[in-house]
C-alpha cells in the first residue's frame, strides 16, 4: 500500500538520522575519547619511537671520537646529493698517509630521511636523531657539519 | 528581586519623569537600538565560541583553548582579525549591491529581534501579527543572499544564490505551515498572547502528536532556511568553495558571518517562544507546588535556556550529517515536508475545533 | 586549447574546479561546462604537480629510486615501495626471505587500511560531514604509530628495499598490531552508524555516477573503482605475488556500479585487509629479514615488470635496464589517472554537488595521476 510504504520510508529515514546522532551526542558527552595532544605543551611527555627519522647526526664519544673513515659510502647511497664527504691525509705514527674525514657535510634541506646513508656505512658512523623541529630562520643554518671540530677517528675502526 | 522588565520599567519611568514625552520615546528608541546591537555582538561572540566547542567535541577535538580561560575569548580574537582584515571588492563586481547586500542580511536579522519576547514582559514590540511579522521579515533574508551572489561578479557565487533563492522560497512554506499549527491552537499571532496560552504546559506537551509533528518540521525547516548543514547548499564548501560570500573578506564576510548566526539565534527564539513557551516556566497543569518552584527560575533564563538547547540542536544537526543535493533538498520539501504539514494543520485544526488538546 | 573562462556557444556556463579548490584534495584542475546545476562536460587538466618522477628515476640506482616513488601515491607509499622492489627483485632473480614476505604484506595491508581510513573520511568531508573525518584519522593515527615505530616515519616510509625489509620489525609491533585490530572492529560500527547507514548519505551515493562493467573495462579501470561495477581486477587474487596465493581472503565486489558500491568496495576491503593481517601476525616465521644482496645492484639488460595492488588499483613498474646501474628507462603505470579519464563518461547529465562525490569516489591522489 502507498501510504504505508511512505511512512516505513520516512521512519527509516528519521532512523537513521537519529542513530548518527545518537553517536555523534556521545563523542560530545565523552571527553575523554578526545585524542589531541597540545603539541608544544607536551613537549616533556612527548615520545617518539627510537627508530624515528629526524636528521642525519654522527654520534661522538666522551673523547671526541667519530666512527667515521671517510669512505664516502654513505654520499654514493645517497640520492639527493644530501651529504658531501670533504676528506683529508691524516699522517700515521708510521708516518704514513691515511685518509679520513675532515669535513662530513650534511644538507638538512635536501634530506628526505630515506635511511639510505645510515644503510650504507659500513662503520655505523651515523645514525639517525629523533629531533624533529628543523624551522630555522636562515637556510644556511640547514647544512651542518657532522663531525665535531677537532674530531678524531676511534681507534681500531677501519 | 531584579529583573529585566522592572529595569525595563525603571528607566521608562526615569525618562519620562527627566525629559517630556517625545523626547523620552526617542531616547528609548536609541537605548532599544543600542541594546539590540550589543545583543548581537554577544550572539555572535557566544555563538561562535559554543559552535566551535561543540564540533570540536563531537570531533574527539578540544577546539579552541589558547585565548583567554579554556579558550572563551578566541571569538573576541576572532572578530579582531576580521576587524583589520582588507574588505576587498573585486574589479568586476557591481560595487554598489557588494557592499549592501551584508548590510541587508544585518538588518534584517535586526528587524526580527522586534517581536522577541526575551524574559516576562520584556519585548521590544508586541505587535498583533508578531507571527506573521517574523516569516514575513526573515523571507527578505534570501534578498541579501541573492544580491551578494549576484554582484559579486562569480560563478560560485551565482550558483549558491540561486540554490539559496529556490531554498529558501520552499522551506518557507513549511515554516510557516508548522507556526500556523500552533496559531490555530492559540488563536492568536500575537507573541505575549501565545506565550501567555502556553501558562498550563508547553505546545508541544499539550497539543499531542501533531504539535511534536510540527515541532520537528519547523526545526529542519528553519534549519534549511538559514543555511544552515545539512542545508547549507548556499555555501557548500567542498561544491562552491564558499558560495554566496565567495568574494567577501574582513569585515564585509564577517557581517553576513554574524547575521547567519543571529538568524539561528532567532529561529530558534522563535521555535521555543512557539512550541516551548517561550520564558513561560515549565509549568504542569495543577501541580500548583512543583509550579511554584519552576516560577522562581527567573523567565529570562527559561528563555536563553530553551532557545540556546534549540540552537545546540541546530549545530549538533550541522555536525553529524552530509549535505542534501539541490534536487534532493527540493524533493524533501515539496514530496515529504509540505504534504505532512499540511495533513499535521489539519490535524491540529480538527484537535483544536474538538478541544482534544489540554 | 581549452576554453577555460566565460560561456560555451550554447549558453553553458564554464566552471574552474581547481586548481585551488576544496574538493579536488590536490591540484587537479577541472573544466565544467555546466548547465545550471547539470554537468554537460568534465576535462581534467593535470601537470600542475608535475615532478617528472620517471626521468628522475633513470639518474638513479636501483636502491636509489624506491624511495621516490613514495611521493607518487603518497597513501600508499609502502605498496608503491613494494612495487619496485620487486620489480627490481625480478630482474635480479633474489629470493626474498619468507619472515620479509611477510612483514611485507602486513605492511601493505595497514597502507591499504590507512589508505582507506583517509579516503573514507575525505569522502564524508567531501559531501559535508566534517565529523567522520576526525573520526577515520583516529584509526589511521594507530596505524601511523605502529609505521613510525617500525620504519621510522608516518608517511614516506622507504621500508622496502631490494631483497626485503630495512629494518626488521620492532618487538612491539605484533602487540600494537593487535591492538589496533581490536581498535578498528569495535569502532567500525561507528562509520556504519555515522556515514554508511545515514539517509542522506545514501540518497547522494546511489544511482549516481554509474559506471558499467563494460566501460570500467575499456577506460582501464582498476582497484575498487572497477570492482564496484564488478570487474573482477584484483591483482592480489589474478597475478599473487609474495605470499598473496597462500592466504585466505575474498576479492570484494559489488555489482551496483554506482558511487555506493565503490563506497561499500572500500569499507569490505578494510575488513579483508584485517583478515589477512590476523592471518599472517601471530605466525611471522623467524629467519632473515633481508635477502644478502650486493653493495651495487645491476639489473641484466632486458625489460621488467610488476604488478601489485595499491590502495587505488593496479600499479605498475615497467623497467628497461640496459645493465647498468641505473635504469634506462622506467614507466609507472599509475591507476589514479585510468581512473581520472572515466570521470567525465559517469559525471555528464548528473548534478554538481555528485561530481564532488563522484571524485571522492574514484578517490584521486593527485600527484599519482601526474606524477
Amino acid at each position: 500500500m502507498f501510504l504505508k510504504e511512505y511512512i516505513k520510508e520516512v521512519y527509516s529515514a528519521v532512523k537513521s538520522l537519529l542513530v548518527g546522532m545518537r553517536r555523534t551526542g556521545y563523542y560530545f558527552t565523552h571527553h575523554k575519547e578526545i585524542i589531541t595532544q597540545q603539541y608544544p605543551d607536551n613537549r616533556a611527555t612527548l615520545h617518539l619511537p627510537e627508530r624515528f627519522k629526524g636528521e642525519v647526526v654522527m654520534p661522538h664519544d666522551n673523547n671526541n671520537e667519530h666512527r667515521c673513515t671517510g669512505c664516502t659510502a654513505c654520499e654514493l647511497a645517497c640520492p639527493n646529493g644530501t651529504i658531501k664527504v670533504v676528506t683529508k691525509f691524516d699522517v700515521t705514527p708510521e708516518g704514513k698517509k691515511k685518509k679520513a674525514v675532515d669535513k662530513l657535510v650534511y644538507h638538512l634541506e635536501l634530506c628526505t630521511m630515506c635511511n639510505l646513508c645510515v644503510e650504507a656505512c659500513p662503520s655505523d658512523a651515523i645514525k639517525m636523531a629523533q629531533t624533529f623541529e628543523h624551522s630555522v630562520y636562515d637556510r644556511n643554518m640547514l647544512t651542518k657539519i657532522l663531525n665535531n671540530p677537532g674530531s678524531k677517528i676511534m681507534e681500531g675502526v677501519e | 528581586m531584579w529583573s529585566l522588565s522592572e529595569i525595563a520599567h525603571t528607566i521608562h519611568e526615569w525618562l519620562n519623569t527627566t525629559f517630556n514625552s517625545t523626547l523620552a520615546t526617542l531616547i528609548e528608541m536609541v537605548v532599544a537600538g543600542i541594546a539590540v546591537i550589543s545583543l548581537f555582538a554577544l550572539l555572535g561572540l557566544v555563538l561562535v565560541i559554543m559552535e566551535r566547542k561543540v564540533s570540536a567535541w563531537i570531533q574527539i577535538r578540544l577546539g579552541p583553548n589558547r585565548v583567554g580561560p579554556k579558550g572563551m575569548l578566541q571569538s573576541m580574537a576572532d572578530t579582531l582579525k576580521l576587524l583589520v582584515k582588507e574588505g576587498l571588492t573585486p574589479n568586476g563586481a557591481d560595487q554598489f549591491l557588494f557592499n549592501l547586500a551584508p548590510f541587508i542580511a544585518m538588518i534584517v536579522a535586526m528587524l526580527l529581534m522586534a517581536p522577541i519576547a526575551f524574559a516576562k514582559d520584556f519585548q521590544l514590540w508586541d505587535l498583533n501579527i508578531g507571527v506573521l511579522y517574523v516569516s514575513a521579515v526573515s523571507s527578505i533574508m534570501v534578498i541579501s543572499i541573492l544580491m551578494a551572489g549576484w554582484s559579486s561578479n562569480n560563478k560560485y557565487s551565482l550558483m549558491g544564490a540561486m540554490r539559496s533563492g529556490a531554498q529558501i522560497v520552499s522551506y518557507e512554506l513549511s515554516a510557516g505551515l508548522s507556526l500556523l499549527s500552533i496559531v490555530v491552537l492559540t488563536g492568536s499571532l500575537q507573541v505575549s498572547e501565545i506565550i501567555q496560552s502556553q501558562s498550563n504546559g508547553w505546545w508541544i506537551f499539550k497539543g499531542h502528536i501533531p504539535a511534536i509533528i510540527s515541532f520537528v518540521i519547523f526545526m529542519i525547516a528553519v534549519t534549511a532556511e538559514t543555511n544552515r548543514a545539512p542545508f547549507d547548499l548556499a555555501e557548500a564548501e567542498s561544491e562552491l568553495t564558499a558560495g554566496f560570500h565567495t568574494e567577501y573578506s574582513g569585515m564585509k564576510f564577517a557581517l553576513f558571518f554574524l547575521a547567519e548566526y543571529v538568524n539561528v539565534f532567532i529561529v530558534c527564539a522563535i521555535g521555543a517562544t512557539v512550541f516551548l513557551g517561550g520564558w513561560m516556566p515549565f509549568h504542569i497543569g495543577s501541580w500548583e507546588g512543583f509550579n511554584h518552584i519552576m516560577d522562581f527560575i527567573p523567565s529570562s533564563i527559561w528563555f536563553f535556556g530553551k532557545t540556546f538547547f534549540l540552537i545546540f540542536m541546530i549545530m549538533w544537526f550541522r555536525w553529524t550529517f552530509p549535505r542534501l543535493r539541490i534536487d534532493q533538498l527540493l524533493n524533501l520539501e515539496w514530496k515529504y515536508l509540505l504534504p505532512i504539514s499540511m495533513v499535521n494543520i489539519l490535524l491540529m485544526t480538527a484537535i483544536a475545533i474538538l478541544g482534544w488538546h489540554f | 586549447m581549452v576554453e577555460t573562462i566565460g560561456n560555451t556557444a550554447e549558453g553553458n556556463m564554464i566552471i574552474n574546479v581547481g586548481p585551488q579548490h576544496p574538493a579536488t584534495h590536490g591540484v587537479l584542475h577541472l573544466v565544467i561546462t555546466i548547465n545550471g546545476e547539470t554537468i554537460q562536460k568534465v576535462e581534467p587538466h593535470l601537470g600542475y604537480i608535475h615532478r617528472s618522477i620517471e626521468k628522475m628515476c633513470e639518474s638513479l640506482t636501483y636502491r636509489q629510486f624506491i624511495y621516490v616513488t613514495s611521493r607518487m601515491d603518497y597513501l600508499s607509499a609502502h605498496i608503491n615501495n613494494h612495487a619496485c622492489a620487486l620489480c627490481v627483485e625480478k630482474g635480479l632473480q633474489i629470493e626474498v626471505p619468507t619472515r620479509a614476505q611477510y612483514i611485507r604484506v602486513i605492511m601493505d595491508e595497514l597502507t591499504r587500511i590507512a589508505s582507506h581510513e583517509l579516503w573514507w573520511g575525505a569522502m564524508a568531508m567531501d559531501l559535508g560531514a566534517f565529523t567522520p573525518f576526525f573520526h577515520a584519522f583516529r584509526e589511521r593515527e594507530s596505524i601511523n604509530d605502529i609505521m613510525e615505530e617500525t620504519c621510522g616515519a608516518r608517511l614516506t616510509m622507504n621500508y622496502m628495499v631490494p631483497g626485503g625489509v630495512m629494518q626488521d620489525i620492532h618487538p612491539d609491533f605484533q602487540r600494537k598490531v593487535k591492538a589496533f585490530i581490536q581498535q578498528f572492529k569495535s569502532k567500525f560500527s561507528e562509520y556504519n552508524e555515522m556515514v554508511t547507514g545515514n539517509i542522506i548519505f545514501q540518497n547522494r551515493m546511489k544511482q549516481v555516477g554509474v559506471l558499467s562493467a563494460e566501460d570500467a573495462i575499456s577506460y582501464g579501470c582498476s582497484g575498487p573503482a572497477a570492482r564496484g561495477s564488478g570487474v573482477s581486477c584484483d591483482i592480489r587474487k589474478i597475478y599473487p605475488y609474495e605470499i598473496y596465493n597462500t592466504l585466505e581472503f575474498e576479492e570484494v565486489l559489488e555489482t551496483g556500479g554506482d558511487s555506493f558500491a565503490r563506497y561499500m568496495v572500500r569499507l569490505n576491503e578494510m575488513h579483508q585487509s584485517i583478515k589477512i593481517i590476523e592471518q599472517l601476525i601471530d605466525n611471522i616465521p623467524e629467519g632473515d629479514f633481508q635477502a644478502k644482496t650486493k653493495a651495487v645492484l645491476k639489473l641484466p639488460k632486458g625489460e621488467f615488470y610488476q604488478r601489485v595492488e595499491t590502495a587505488r588499483g593496479e600499479l605498475g613498474v615497467y623497467i628497461v635496464s640496459e645493465g647498468g646501474t641505473t635504469p634506462y628507462r622506467i614507466k609507472f603505470r599509475s591507476p589514479g589517472f585510468s581512473n581520472l579519464s572515466v570521470l567525465d563518461h559517469i559525471a555528464r547529465g548528473s548534478k554538481l554537488g555528485d561530481l564532488v562525490a563522484m571524485m571522492g569516489t574514484l578517490d584521486l591522489v593527485i600527484p599519482d595521476i601526474d606524477r
